[in-house]
């Protein structure tokens, strides 16, 4: 089969063969990162813009490395050195991007929707590092290849992701994909971070995190953005990691392989204890290796999509 | 499969073809010494573990084999979308060996192009030769076959296709109009 999206805007809109096919090309890109000789020249001649409006160290290297990986010339600009501080417009900033000619621009947004707003003005690819509070498809993408490698399917498995749903893009973003793929997502956290309607998408919503972590394959764990909401949504932190932070001794309810995911970077000591973050259940550096390969997984399907629709 | 479909080597041709193939490449490399075979997924591939087996009948010496996708080293992204990519497999180093790349058709030669450049990326062999079971013309760039299976004149519009069962062993070669 072959891949039709030019842009890979958020996992609402990707089937589940989709799906299935980039976590497969993503699988054969991961032996390129084993090899002595990083590099392979599927991209070469491409130039990918890697745009991040917002801060980031590793969905932007793990972009990078990506495409470099795949011959395609990267380039960064980020927002705070970008004429973004001077007034212009997101849309002018891309158009003038665009003047440029590259080929794909990976952007990361504080503002929901902008990936979208661009992949209606601009004729290359947009991929989307990470819009607001709405979308980071990628991760999600390079969750599951880390779910798949542990656990071998998807069908049937129960995941619980904990922490501040609603701001979080990740949580999103999995579960769009996870409910394809026949798994049983549920959320907690505490109730200022659980939007209300979540169970219309096919999300189970706990009361606590000892019913979300019963049983469960995988866990999850979300940020607890300390710069943003830690005062105005908690009461304390330390309350916080004592309610719905993972230890030891909460790990247990899960299943006994259960694997324990974090998307970066921690807190520790606030939503996973350093016993649980460095234990033998985590496989959260796996994540990081296997970004790198979904990420070009993407760049090289995007790359073809454009020429499949003309 | 379209109206004309002829078979241009039969089950026992495709059998004869592969064990003169091994008898040649332990002819001209004298023996097995640093020979290693790697196949291009996914005709070659199966094609290079079928001349192993024969080298292994033949010396007793089970040669390292490895398999190469050549998906991300085309040169025609921009023209045919995003392929499927399969996995390169080479479990052993390639420095110092001398390198059979087995594919089963020989047609243009920018899969032979790819692979050799695949096979750079893992390391410096000491030689690379190439065997594959047919030959059917058409060079779009400098390069030939060491060790050939049939040589089949065609036209460009034709098809010829390497048939294998579900155990991936070759049955049989059509040449389709």
């Amino acid at each position: 089969m072959s891949f039709r999206h030019k842009h890979i805007l958020g996992t609402e809109n990707l089937s589940r063969e989709d799906i299935e096919l980039i976590l497969e090309t993503a699988e054969s890109f991961k032996e390129i990162n084993q090899r002595d000789i990083k590099k392979v020249p599927t991209l070469r001649g491409k130039t990918i813009i890697n745009a991040f409006f917002e801060a980031s160290t590793r969905t932007r290297l793990s972009f990078e490395i990506a495409g470099k990986r795949l011959s395609a010339d990267t380039v960064n600009i980020s927002g705070s050195t970008s004429s973004v501080v001077k007034g212009e417009t997101l849309e002018d900033t891309a158009k003038n991007i665009e003047a440029m000619a590259p080929d794909i621009i990976v952007i990361r947004h504080g503002h929901s929707g902008a990936p979208h707003y661009l992949a209606e003005r601009v004729d290359c690819s947009i991929v989307n590092a990470g819009d607001g509070t709405h979308e980071h498809p990628s991760q999600a993408l390079l969750d599951l290849m880390t779910i798949k490698e542990f656990k071998g399917k998807f069908d049937g498995l129960k995941v619980a992701i904990i922490g501040d749903i609603a701001h979080s893009r990740v949580a999103r973003s999995n579960l769009y994909a996870m409910t394809k793929l026949g798994m049983e997502v549920r959320f907690a956290g505490p109730g200022t971070m659980i939007p209300v309607g979540f169970e219309k998408h096919g999300a189970i919503v706990c009361d606590n995190i000892e019913e979300a972590i019963s049983g469960a394959d995988v866990v999850m764990m979300l940020r607890i953005q300390l710069e943003r909401q830690a005062n105005t949504l908690l009461p304390t932190l330390r309350e916080y990691a004592r309610f719905y932070g993972l230890n030891p001794e909460k790990l247990k309810l899960a299943k006994e392989d259960a694997i324990v995911m974090h998307p970066g970077p921690m807190n520790r000591g606030v939503e996973i204890s350093t016993a649980v973050a460095d234990g033998p259940q985590n496989v959260i550096l796996d994540q990081v290796a296997n970004g790198v390969a979904v990420r070009m997984a993407l760049l090289y399907l995007v790359s073809g999509a454009e020429m499949v629709e003309e | 499969m379209s109206e004309s479909n002829t078979v241009i080597l039969d089950h026992a041709g495709v059998k004869r073809a592969l064990t003169r193939i091994a008898h040649e490449i332990l002819e001209y490399n004298k023996g097995t010494e640093n020979l290693a075979l790697v196949g291009i997924r996914s005709g070659g591939a199966h094609l290079a573990e079928q001349i192993r087996a024969r080298i292994n009948d033949i010396e007793g010496v089970e040669l390292p084999l490895g398999a190469v996708d050549i998906t991300m080293y085309r040169d025609d992204l921009g023209s045919r979308g995003s392929l499927p990519v399969g996995k390169t497999d080479i479990p052993f180093a390639l420095d110092d060996k001398k390198v059979i790349l087995v594919d089963d058709v020989l047609f243009t030669g920018r899969t032979i192009r790819a692979a050799m450049d695949a096979l750079m990326d893992f390391g410096r062999p000491n030689t690379i030769q190439l065997a594959v079971l047919i030959d059917r013309g058409h060079r779009e760039l400098p390069i030939r076959s060491d060790y050939t299976g049939r040589n089949v004149p065609t036209s460009r519009e034709e098809k010829v296709l390497v048939e294998f069962d579900t155990d991936n062993a070759p049955i049989e070669v059509h040449l389709a109009k």
